[in-house]
């Protein structure tokens, strides 16, 4: 089975990293070529997304599975972070938006990058995010 | 990791090697916007070839560093970007307006020949 | 009032799905009444039980004669009809042998093998999966009749070797149907990529110039399929520009219409423009209400024009131009 590993991110070069472990994983679970870059994009969006807005935090990466559509295995990324939260979610996921003089694309282009993406943030508390990704 | 920065003619040539961090491109940029003042450069090609993923902050950095270049009298091409990693920008709704693309190098020279034999031309 | 739960469903959906397709109708029905079909990984008898040793000789001493009654059934059933006499027979004969080996030895390994194996040879000659589960239900079905015939004297022992030959029995009919099945749909998925790919080909008329004629309705996982196909070609080919021709498309939806723009974008990104052919007033009307923004693509009347237009972008010139050519070639060397 697929390992599970846990990325801390604290600076940019995590980023790299974690992105890095992403696309060896998606390989090892099977994804073809396109999905895997689709699948490191997003995780270089919301790792990204914990440096500059959140300072530190982590990523946990596995493999998942459904019994849902005839069964479907997948990969499952989670961006986690104690940082100042996201006050207004559903303005944050809004293409174009952005609080500092980003192009504001992070959220919700790792959303349309992935099959399901669930955001929790609450202000002064942090934020996690958890994404799948199924093969097709 | 820093990016070499080669002088071809009245061009530059910045060939990525490596996965970027971003404080790479940030220097990047700086060492570009210096080079081409120094060397009067008409035209500065970027090449990405290896870049496996060109996110949200990659993008804006690439964008900055033409526009930066354009001010400075140098147009910029982007060359080399791989099939999964084109499929992965529009996907996250990222586009390169405004900045010129070629497919590699050979490309990328033939473009700038192209944008900047015309620039002295429409003078009269 | 009391909810009942279905606690028996924890079988392959696969298998199911086709159990419940109707098997032709046998010429008499079974002596005894299919059951739950096993999953074939659930534990079975213990087959040190000396009733399926007994069995098993059974089975082998009569070896002859049963296979060609099995034989004779599956013609008179007509089934297998793609199949001459002798195939059907060499096979039966095949299979009778891995049954009675799954029944010694407990392990379905070796049949599911030689399930996939048939199933493989037989598969692109039209033979249907009620087939394949009828002929191996005759099977169970001329095997329990000779032991009723054999057992017929002592009730208590027949029910006794039934009961240890029915869940055996079970678990190969399981075995060869699902490893058909499986086999079935890794074919028809494999029919389904060959013409996928066969009906949208990515074409090079000339050096740097790609077509990409759209044929038929575009679903969004073939939009994808498409946008892949062409990326991959750019690259390869080198090509500069491409015409997607979509005369052959009836109509499209916004999840299309978005993704045509995003091939447009992402090819852009790799240095080729995209020259769009063939929009009819309709899906032009679609693309408008939808809310994609037409003055990204490139849009031609039809594909003669629209390969004219990429000629004329990859610099094949027939027009007469102003300034001579080669007057402003010479580079200006002046550092
Ligand atoms: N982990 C986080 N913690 C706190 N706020 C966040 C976090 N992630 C995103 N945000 C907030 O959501 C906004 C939108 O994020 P998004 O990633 O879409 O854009 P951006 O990061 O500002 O710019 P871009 O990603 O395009 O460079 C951010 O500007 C920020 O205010
Ligand atoms: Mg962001």
């Amino acid at each position: 089975m697929a390992t599970e590993n846990q990325t801390e991110i604290r600076s940019a070069v995590d980023i790299v990293t974690a992105r890095q472990r992403g696309r060896a994983l998606a390989l090892e679970l099977g994804f073809n070529g396109a999905d895997v870059t689709l699948i490191a994009a997003a995780i270089s969006e919301v790792a990204r997304n914990i440096v500059d807005h959140a300072k530190s935090g982590e990523i946990v990466m596995g493999s998942v599975a459904t019994t849902q559509n005839g069964g479907r295995t997948g990969i499952q990324i989670i961006a986690r972070d104690q940082g100042p939260g996201i006050r207004d979610v559903a303005q944050a996921m809004q293409y174009g938006y952005s609080t500092r003089k980003g192009l504001g694309v992070g959220l919700p282009g790792a959303k349309w990058l992935m099959d399901e993406f669930d955001i929790a943030s609450e202000a002064g508390r942090g934020t996690t995010i958890t994404m799948k990704k199924w093969k097709r | 990791m820093q990016v070499p920065i080669l002088k071809q003619g009245g061009y530059l040539i910045a060939s990525i090697q490596s996965v970027l961090s971003d404080s790479d491109l940030v220097q990047l940029r700086d060492n570009l916007g210096e080079r081409v003042g120094s060397y009067r450069s008409r035209g500065v090609i970027i090449d990405v070839t290896v870049l496996d993923v060109i996110d949200s902050f990659a993008t804006r950095t690439l964008r900055a560093i033409a526009h930066m270049l354009k001010l400075r009298g140098a147009e910029t091409v982007i060359v080399g970007i791989q099939p999964d990693v084109a499929f992965a920008m529009v996907q996250l709704g990222l586009t390169l307006e405004g900045v010129g693309t070629a497919l590699d190098l050979e490309e990328g020279l033939a473009y700038l020949d192209e944008k900047t034999k015309r620039a002295p031309v429409n003078g009269n | 009032m009391r909810q009942s739960v279905n606690v028996r469903t924890h079988r392959p959906a696969v298998l199911q799905l086709k159990l419940n397709h109707p098997i032709r109708p046998m010429k008499r029905k079974p002596e005894f009444k299919i059951q739950n079909i096993t999953h074939p990984s659930t534990p079975l008898a213990d087959y040190n039980d000396p009733l399926l040793r007994e069995l098993v000789a059974h089975l082998r001493q009569n070896r002859t004669q049963l296979r060609e009654e099995w034989a004779r059934r599956i013609t008179d059933a007509q089934l297998l009809t793609a199949m001459t006499k002798e195939e059907i027979f060499s096979e039966a004969t095949s299979v009778y042998d891995n049954y009675v080996e799954v029944l010694e030895t407990g392990s379905v390994e070796a049949l599911q093998a030689y399930a996939r194996n048939l199933s493989e040879r037989i598969i692109p000659r039209g033979v249907e999966t009620h087939e394949v589960v009828g002929i191996v239900l005759l099977l169970r079905d001329v095997l329990a009749r000779s032991l009723f015939k054999k057992y017929q004297g002592d009730f208590d022992l027949l029910n006794r070797v039934l009961d240890a030959y029915e869940p055996a029995a079970n678990r190969i009919a399981n075995t060869v149907a699902v490893s058909f099945v499986q086999e079935r749909e890794r074919v028809i998925r494999q029919q389904q990529e060959a013409i996928r790919e066969l009906s949208t080909p990515v074409l090079q008329v000339r050096e740097r110039l790609l077509i990409l004629p759209m044929i038929g309705v575009i679903d969004a996982h073939r939009a994808r399929q498409l946008t892949e196909q062409l990326l991959r070609g750019i690259r390869a080919n080198r090509a500069k520009v491409v015409v997607v021709d979509i005369t052959g498309v009836p109509t499209i939806d916004q999840t299309v219409a978005n993704h045509l723009v995003k091939t447009v974008e992402a090819s852009r990104l790799m240095g080729a423009s995209v020259i769009i052919t063939g929009l009819s007033a309709e899906i032009a009307q679609t693309i408008v209400t939808i809310g994609v923004d037409l003055s990204k693509m490139n849009a031609v009347g039809d594909l003669q024009g629209g390969i004219e237009e990429a000629e004329r972008l990859l610099g094949y010139k027939v027009i007469s131009t102003a300034e001579p050519v080669g007057s402003t070639a010479a580079k200006e060397q002046g550092a």
